[in-house]
């Protein structure tokens, strides 16, 4: 086997953190969606990388349904989304980047330091990258917390799930077929839901701007 | 289908009851099928649950194991001796209060006919899934349901504020109490992971753990039976519920805590440490006490009925206490005799509280008033219901011979045995409380005065009530079934002491009937027949020949005319309905003396009033010391903690994050 392979394998997560550390502070709404694209893609990689070295071929299928809908299907949608919610060409007002930065570093460190003991005894060819894939589970959460939008927090949500595909796939070559289709399923139906709800928020409130949800509260 | 055991027949008994109940859904507004059809079939259900019941009383236990609920953990049914005691009351008790609703029920009141039948079925039918559990989940999941459908029952008025209020409070101690129950079996399972009774039976605890679970069984139990101080929801509840609900509640849901309460400490657990009995003791006198001094002052009759069923359970916590102390001193015999006491005194509490309650259903609906202020003078216009009334109060203030006198008898002559006890300093404390005992028995009876002679004599205080009926027939049929048990327990008290005889064997290992019986079966000689005994037949023979002696005397010897005359005239010019002696002031008397007991609030007007105005309200104490300071800790600490919830999703989404880094450092360690 080629040695490069599995260094193969940490490049491809290498990417999704980084594509993870680019939405945590990108502002532009459209440029969010390119990016989980990209990072879709990059998951989708490293899954064949895997497959093809550990001779998996249900990871093949894992691969190819996430292409189908991560990489086309998900975005395809959330196009569709901004054009009809008019918001495209939307900025967000992030409050102070470079303080996110760092909060970030840190939850990478955090995460790195988590996974270690736990991939000393994964035996997997990626178990290296267990870390990087809980570090952009914290990454993706991290994201939904700060943005005061609808859909930047939808696309949060969206990056953590595949952060966890990830850690699925690098510390036990993935779930089993059923729960992966489960899951699949219940991001799609996720994604359709919100995006009724986003809906409804702003024609509420014609906006799209989460704060509002606060006057809902019960005093 | 012939080889059936009694069990199996029980749980047909249940899926009949949930058959009607779904019938009384079908037929949801049909109120005479619901009525004249569903109740009756229930009543008769009931009666065949007795028999089966009786015929279970002294045999092998026999198990079954029900495969529903949650997979791996199938109810564990079991039914011996106890639970065939409970179950004949439960049987018995059903079937006249069953006939007795066949005819209360009417149009138009809240909750649809048939929707109140099949909460009163499913009630029921959980009320015998209590006694048959025989694991704690089974337990747990009846008791729920007991309590629920007893909720909805109790709410059956439920546009009322007040029942709404009731009923909330009802539910809220209930769950509270249901919590301690789950917790102690918790203890009782002693960490082997398996619930069931059988297991229980075979761990044997420490002291400590074993008083903890006693602790904890006496607080869940006693919050559903109403023992001081988690007594406050029964006033409020049994009140606002229909009358047959309050029968039911008053007369078996209360004994099912009793049940629980002797499953726990005489089957499941087996160390015993005296002061449990103690404590028990203790608290039952004063629950006892505190009921029947409220009840001697209340001005409302259903919940005059209330109070005067937290005095029973007092006695019955009391005596339960009593078989606790003789049971730690290894004193079988006498352990007997207490237990048999309270055994007895369940019974009959079950038979005349839901007389009694079902005749405050008579008359609310004869005259739909419930303050004893404006009733009076049924007697001539109800006179059927006053009579079977008359039965029921002779039972309970525990006159010979009915069936309230003999367990009050059996009761205190076995605190007149305690002396034979090791310890010196509960050697002196029981003439005291034998004597407190006497004195609520007392009291009990003075209630019982009031109840009646307010109700049913005299002169009617309002014009309506002349318009009065009597109660129809179905609602005779049910009262005189239940006088008929208050009559027959006091004449024939061997009959039932041979019944509990199986049930004392089982727990405490020895048996009064034979004692009971050693003089013949005309005597109920507890002890020895020299020291006292008790003849009902002969007994009933005396009072029937004094009275005829009295009679024919009036009549020959006294002028023997029938002289009419305006009842409690005194010899008064002229007399009107408010002359007469009231609620509030036959009451006066006991208020006074006890008024540390109660808070009082009394409007007196001055001499100049126009329009003078009398209004006196008794309260509570508990409610104001303990349970408004721990409503208001509550509600402060709610408030505190709902300042977490701020309404931004971004900060809820901080507290998930927030806890999934401090989980992912506690697995870092």
């Amino acid at each position: 086997m080629n040695a490069l392979i599995p260094q193969l394998i940490n490049l491809f997560a290498a990417v999704i953190l980084i594509l993870a550390f680019a939405m945590l502070s990108q502002r532009r709404i459209l440029n969010l969606i390119h990016l989980y694209t990209w990072q879709g893609l990059a998951v989708v990689g490293s899954t064949t990388v895997v497959a093809y070295v550990t001779d998996q071929h249900h990871l093949y299928y894992s691969a190819a349904l996430t292409m189908a809908l991560k990489v086309i299907l998900i975005p395809w949608m959330l196009h569709r989304l901004i054009n009809r919610l008019n918001v495209r060409w939307d900025i967000e007002t992030l409050v102070n980047i470079p303080t996110l930065m760092i909060v970030g570093i840190a939850l990478v460190v955090f995460a790195f330091n988590v996974a270690l003991p736990i991939s000393r005894f994964s035996e997997t060819v990626a178990h290296g990258t267990l870390g990087i894939a809980l570090a952009c589970v914290l990454l993706s959460f991290l994201m939904m917390i700060t943005r005061a939008k609808a859909v930047p927090q939808v696309i949060g949500f969206l990056a953590m799930e595949n952060a966890l595909f990830l850690a699925a796939t690098s510390a036990t070559y993935g779930m089993p077929m059923v729960v992966e289709l489960g899951i699949a399923l219940d991001v799609l139906v996720g994604i359709l839901i919100m995006g009724v709800f986003m809906f409804q928020i702003r024609e509420q409130f014609d906006s799209l701007d989460i704060s509002h949800l606060e006057k809902l509260k019960e005093d | 289908m012939l080889n059936w055991l009694t069990i199996d027949w029980i749980l047909l008994v249940i899926v009949v009851w949930l058959l009607i109940g779904v019938a009384g859904i079908v037929a949801l507004r049909r109120f005479r099928f619901v009525a004249r059809v569903l109740f009756p079939i229930g009543g008769f259900v009931c009666l065949s649950l007795a028999g089966l019941a009786l015929q279970a009383l002294g045999n092998t236990p026999e198990t079954a194991i029900l495969p529903i609920g949650l997979p791996q953990l199938p109810f564990h049914l079991r039914l011996d001796n106890l639970s065939a005691f409970f179950l004949l009351l439960i049987g018995g008790v059903g079937a006249g209060v069953s006939l007795f609703a066949a005819g209360y029920f009417r149009k138009g009141a809240g909750t649809p006919p048939g929707l109140l039948c099949l909460e009163y079925h499913i009630f029921l039918a959980s009320m015998v899934l209590v006694v048959l559990a025989d694991d704690a989940y089974a337990f747990m999941v009846a008791w729920e349901t007991m309590a629920l459908s007893s909720f909805f029952l109790v709410t059956a008025n439920h546009k009322v504020p007040e029942v709404q209020k009731a009923g909330f409070l009802y539910l809220l101690i209930a769950h509270i109490g249901a919590i301690a129950i789950l917790l102690c079996f918790g203890v009782l399972q002693a960490n082997t992971g398996d619930y069931t009774f059988d297991n229980m039976r075979a761990m044997t605890l420490t002291p400590f753990w074993a008083s903890t679970a006693f602790l904890l069984a006496l607080f869940g139990f006693g919050a559903k039976a109403g023992m001081l101080p988690l007594h406050i929801w029964l006033p409020e509840a049994h009140p606002a519920a229909p009358s047959p609900v309050s029968a039911l509640m008053s007369a078996v849901m209360l004994k099912t805590a009793i049940y629980g309460l002797l499953r726990i400490s005489f089957d499941l657990l087996h160390t015993h440490v005296w002061w449990w009995g103690g404590l028990l003791l203790a608290l039952g006198l004063l629950t006892a006490l505190f009921g029947v001094v409220f009840a001697a002052v209340q001005t409302d009759m259903k919940r005059l009925l209330a109070y005067s069923s937290i005095e029973n359970i007092g006695l019955l916590l009391a005596g339960m206490g009593l078989t606790l102390i003789f049971h730690a001193y290894q004193m079988p015999a006498l352990a007997a005799l207490s237990l048999t006491a309270v055994l007895y005194h369940t019974a009959s509490h079950a038979f005349f509280k839901s007389l009694l309650f079902l005749g405050t259903g008579s008359v609310l609906h004869a005259t739909s008033e419930r303050n004893l202020g404006r009733l009076g003078g049924l007697m001539h216009f109800m006179p059927w219901v006053a009579w079977l009334v008359l039965i029921g109060v002779f039972a309970s203030s525990g006159l010979p011979p009915f069936s309230g006198f003999v367990s009050e008898w059996l009761l205190l002559q076995s605190f007149l045995f305690t002396p034979g006890l090791p310890d010196s300093f509960l050697n002196m404390l029981i003439p005291i409380v034998a004597a407190m005992i006497a004195l609520i028995a007392a009291l009990a009876g003075y209630a019982m005065v009031k109840f009646f002679g307010v109700i049913f004599l005299g002169q009617p205080r309002e014009e309506k009530l002349k318009e009065a009926h009597d109660a129809g027939i179905w609602e005779k049929i049910g009262m005189i079934w239940l006088a008929a048990w208050c009559i027959a327990l006091g004449l024939f008290p061997n009959f039932l002491i041979g019944l509990i005889d199986s049930v004392t064997v089982s727990l405490v290992g020895a048996g009064l009937a034979q004692q009971a019986q050693s003089s013949g079966w005309l005597f109920l000689v507890p002890s020895s027949i020299e020291r006292a005994s008790f003849a009902p037949l002969l007994f009933l023979l005396g009072i029937a020949l004094g009275c005829l002696l009295a009679y024919v005397l009036l009549r020959r010897l006294y002028h023997g005319g029938l002289r009419r005359a305006a009842p409690w005239d005194c010899g008064h010019p002229w007399q009107t309905a408010r002359m007469q002696d009231t609620a509030e002031g036959f009451g006066q008397p006991i208020r006074q003396m006890f008024e540390p007991f109660m808070r009082l609030t009394r409007k007196i007007p001055t001499p100049f009033d126009k329009e003078p105005v009398y209004k006196v309200t008794i309260e509570d104490h508990f409610w104001f010391w303990l349970y408004l300071p721990i409503a208001k800790v509550i509600e402060f600490v709610a408030g505190q903690v709902g300042r977490l919830q701020q309404g931004r999703i971004s900060i809820y989404l901080l507290y998930s994050f927030i806890t999934l880094l401090f989980m992912l450092f506690l697995v870092q360690k």
